[in-house]
């Protein structure tokens, strides 16, 4: 994986001390919170409902152990023991005082880490493929590219002030799994019939309030102009993108409004003017950045069995672990949605002890997955049940992934000074309530958001759930047939909100619609788009 | 009007008030403009020769879109003063400084080695501009 040489650490410990700084000078009145607010921002220092929230960058979710135990000693030393693993590969933490949160980018720094471009309206941390490396279908590898993208767009001088947020993804397969349509720049390296590497660019799509899919503007950009292009989407987005009300501020507003062509217009035009400019970093900067996601040393000509002898342990293995590229190794999901639990949620001694278990089994290398779960990428088969035994013992062996208990959830109300409703504890009834029956009922991935703005992807669920305020009373809606992925699609609401308990009913209803209609291997997602809404609609309000 | 505070420049400063855009079209001899967020900088492209000095309005730091209008005019070769007026921040004048600004006028005026840091704070650039900063790749790569 990525090592910092001298000048990317001195980049980011120059950045501790500027925000050190800025502390200094807002708790000594200097700066109002309104101007300090965007710098605090720009370094993931949120104020939330009862604390600061601290976001913390993990560059398209790749981590090494050192880094791992880190994140779990700041969660024993300046937070209440928690971490709590984002939807966007990062880490945040919700109970952090201002005045420590210079001590905790020192103690980040040191294992190159950082908080930079974690909030703002700035282009934020750049996510991937939780398989990048290990998958068996990816063209390349994309993380190399993708760091690419982080140094670009590090302190990107002319980029600081966007309209709005700006997220960027970086996939090398056909099969997308990180919702890359549904980005403000999602981007697919591909290879083309002459064999050359280059970038399709997928520009405006998005979640919150006006959910988009992107559409593709350059199916092809030689990949030694991959930066210029990124250069020339952004320019025009901040130009033209609107800023008179941030509810239509995302690029997405401005492709749809523009309309495709005109957009692709205006970026080409823009990228024929930068391409005499030079900005792009050579190839032999790509190499150097290649050179350090080389496989690890792989053992060949070893065992490519699993021993399935314990029941609970062969079902955690068809439930969590994917094939790998390398025979003998397999990639392991750590799922980090216990029964009842609080999705993405670890304590400081799970996160080292994580860490501890890639140092042991997976070649030092762990990934955090969009969907707020832990990956091991790359684990010997014949040590497999060895790391189970010891996730197991430590609340970290649920065989749970892409099953409905594997939710995803945002912070809502419990902690987001945004949210209309509460997230979590919906998330705890129902991975409860459907506990029993998740392993019948198969793939469905269930997202859960307390507000419009649509942290928890419930647009993309096979069934979301948006949490609104209804006079005062949490109300909550349900979504069907949402799906990231090569198929994206946008869930459809089934009609009036539900109370806390009454969801709760609804998604069991909808699931047993699903196992009464399913047809063979049917997936949920599939039954639903064969029979349409009506089915489920018949029975959740009947 | 603000007084500018730091001006990276030798040559004199332009006596004349800059004009907006608009009137900047009728009057050929202004050799001062300003530029407001939504005017479109290269509007000025066909008269940059006999331009001394254009202003960039900044009316709130967060409307970025000055940035994109400094580095299009320096892009396009303009060698005049370039000016950051209005809500111009302490934390934000490296960037603008990158950008291609080379002069600042806030509304209200920096803390002298607040600004002084922040001019210096970062070791090397990520990121060519036209400031001719070598950026970190071309560093590690000759």
């Amino acid at each position: 994986m990525y090592k910092y040489d001298t000048y990317d650490q001195a980049m980011v410990d120059a950045r501790v001390e500027e925000f050190r700084d800025q502390v200094r000078r807002r708790l000594e009145g200097h700066i109002t919170e309104d101007q300090f607010k965007p710098l605090r921002l720009m370094n993931g220092l949120y104020l939330q409902l009862h604390a600061y929230m601290l976001r913390v960058a993990v560059p398209y979710g790749t981590l090494n152990s050192a880094q791992m135990r880190m994140l779990g000693d700041i969660a024993d030393k300046y937070d209440r023991g928690y971490g709590h693993f984002t939807t966007r590969q990062n880490i945040q933490y919700n109970w952090i005082k201002l005045e420590d949160a210079p001590d905790i980018l020192a103690d980040l720094a040191t294992v190159e880490m950082h908080a930079i471009q974690t909030s703002g309206n700035c282009i934020r941390n750049t996510t991937s493929d939780q398989y990048a490396g290990a998958a068996a279908d990816e063209v390349i590898d994309p993380r190399p590219y993708a760091e690419l993208i982080r140094q670009w767009s590090t302190f990107h001088p002319e980029f600081t002030y966007l309209p709005r947020k700006f997220k960027m993804a970086v996939i090398a397969s056909d099969i997308d799994r990180a919702a890359m349509r549904l980005h403000d720049i999602g981007i697919q390296i591909v290879r083309n019939e002459g064999g050359q590497i280059g970038a399709a660019f997928y520009v405006g799509g998005g979640m919150g309030r006006t959910p988009m899919i992107a559409p593709c503007i350059n199916p092809f950009v030689p990949i030694d102009q991959m930066i210029t292009y990124s250069e020339a989407c952004l320019r025009v987005y901040n130009r033209y993108g609107r800023r008179d009300n941030k509810y239509k501020a995302r690029i997405k507003i401005l492709v749809h409004e523009l309309g495709k062509e005109e957009y692709t217009r205006q970026v080409e035009a823009e990228f024929a003017h930068l391409l005499t400019q030079n900005i792009e970093p050579p190839l032999a900067e790509l190499a150097r950045i290649q050179a350090m996601f080389a496989d690890p040393p792989f053992e060949v000509g070893i065992a490519d069995e699993v021993d399935r002898s314990d029941p609970d342990f062969a079902l955690w293995v068809d439930t969590n672990c994917l094939a790998h590229k390398q025979p003998g190794y397999i990639a392991a999901t750590i799922s980090l949605k216990p029964v009842g639990g609080i999705p993405g949620d670890a304590t400081g001694e799970q996160i080292r002890l994580m860490g501890d278990l890639a140092r042991q089994f997976s070649f030092d290398e762990l990934r955090v997955t969009h969907a707020q779960n832990i990956v091991l990428p790359h684990v010997r088969k014949a040590d497999l049940y060895a790391l189970w035994q010891q996730l197991d013992a430590a609340g970290l062996g649920t065989a749970n992934l892409d099953l409905v208990g594997d939710i995803i959830a945002c912070p809502g109300l419990d902690y987001c000074s945004l949210a209309n409703a509460r997230s979590i504890p919906v998330a705890q009834k129902i991975s409860q309530r459907l506990a029993r029956s998740e392993q019948a009922i198969g793939e469905l991935k269930l997202k859960i958001s307390g507000c419009i703005n649509a942290c928890g992807h419930h647009h993309a669920g096979h069934i979301g759930i948006l949490g609104v305020d209804k006079k005062g009373v949490e109300n909550y809606q349900l979504l069907l047939g949402g799906c990231e992925g090569a198929d994206t699609s946008l869930g459809q609401i089934t009609g009036p909100g539900f109370s806390e308990d009454g969801i709760v009913d609804a998604v069991e209803k909808a699931t047993q619609v699903y196992l009464n209609n399913k047809q063979g291997t049917e997936r949920f997602l599939d039954t639903y788009r064969r029979i349409g809404m009506a089915p489920f609609k018949e029975a959740i309000y009947e | 009007m603000s007084d500018v505070q730091f001006r990276f420049r030798d040559d004199e400063p332009v006596a004349d008030p800059a004009v907006t855009v608009d009137a900047f079209g009728e009057q050929s001899n202004a050799s001062a403009v300003r530029i407001e967020p939504g005017d479109d900088a290269r509007d000025l492209l066909p008269h940059l020769a006999r331009l001394q000095l254009i202003e960039v309005n900044f009316p709130v730091f967060g409307d970025g879109r000055g940035y994109s209008a400094a580095r299009i005019l320096r892009e396009a070769g303009y060698a005049g003063e370039l000016r950051a007026v209005g809500e111009v921040l302490v934390d934000q004048i490296a960037a603008m400084r990158r950008c291609g600004f080379d002069a600042f006028a806030p509304d209200v005026p920096l803390d002298p080695s607040d600004s002084e840091k922040a001019f210096n704070r970062f070791p090397e650039v990520y990121q060519p501009t036209t400031d001719r900063r070598a950026p970190i790749w071309q560093l590690r790569h000759g």
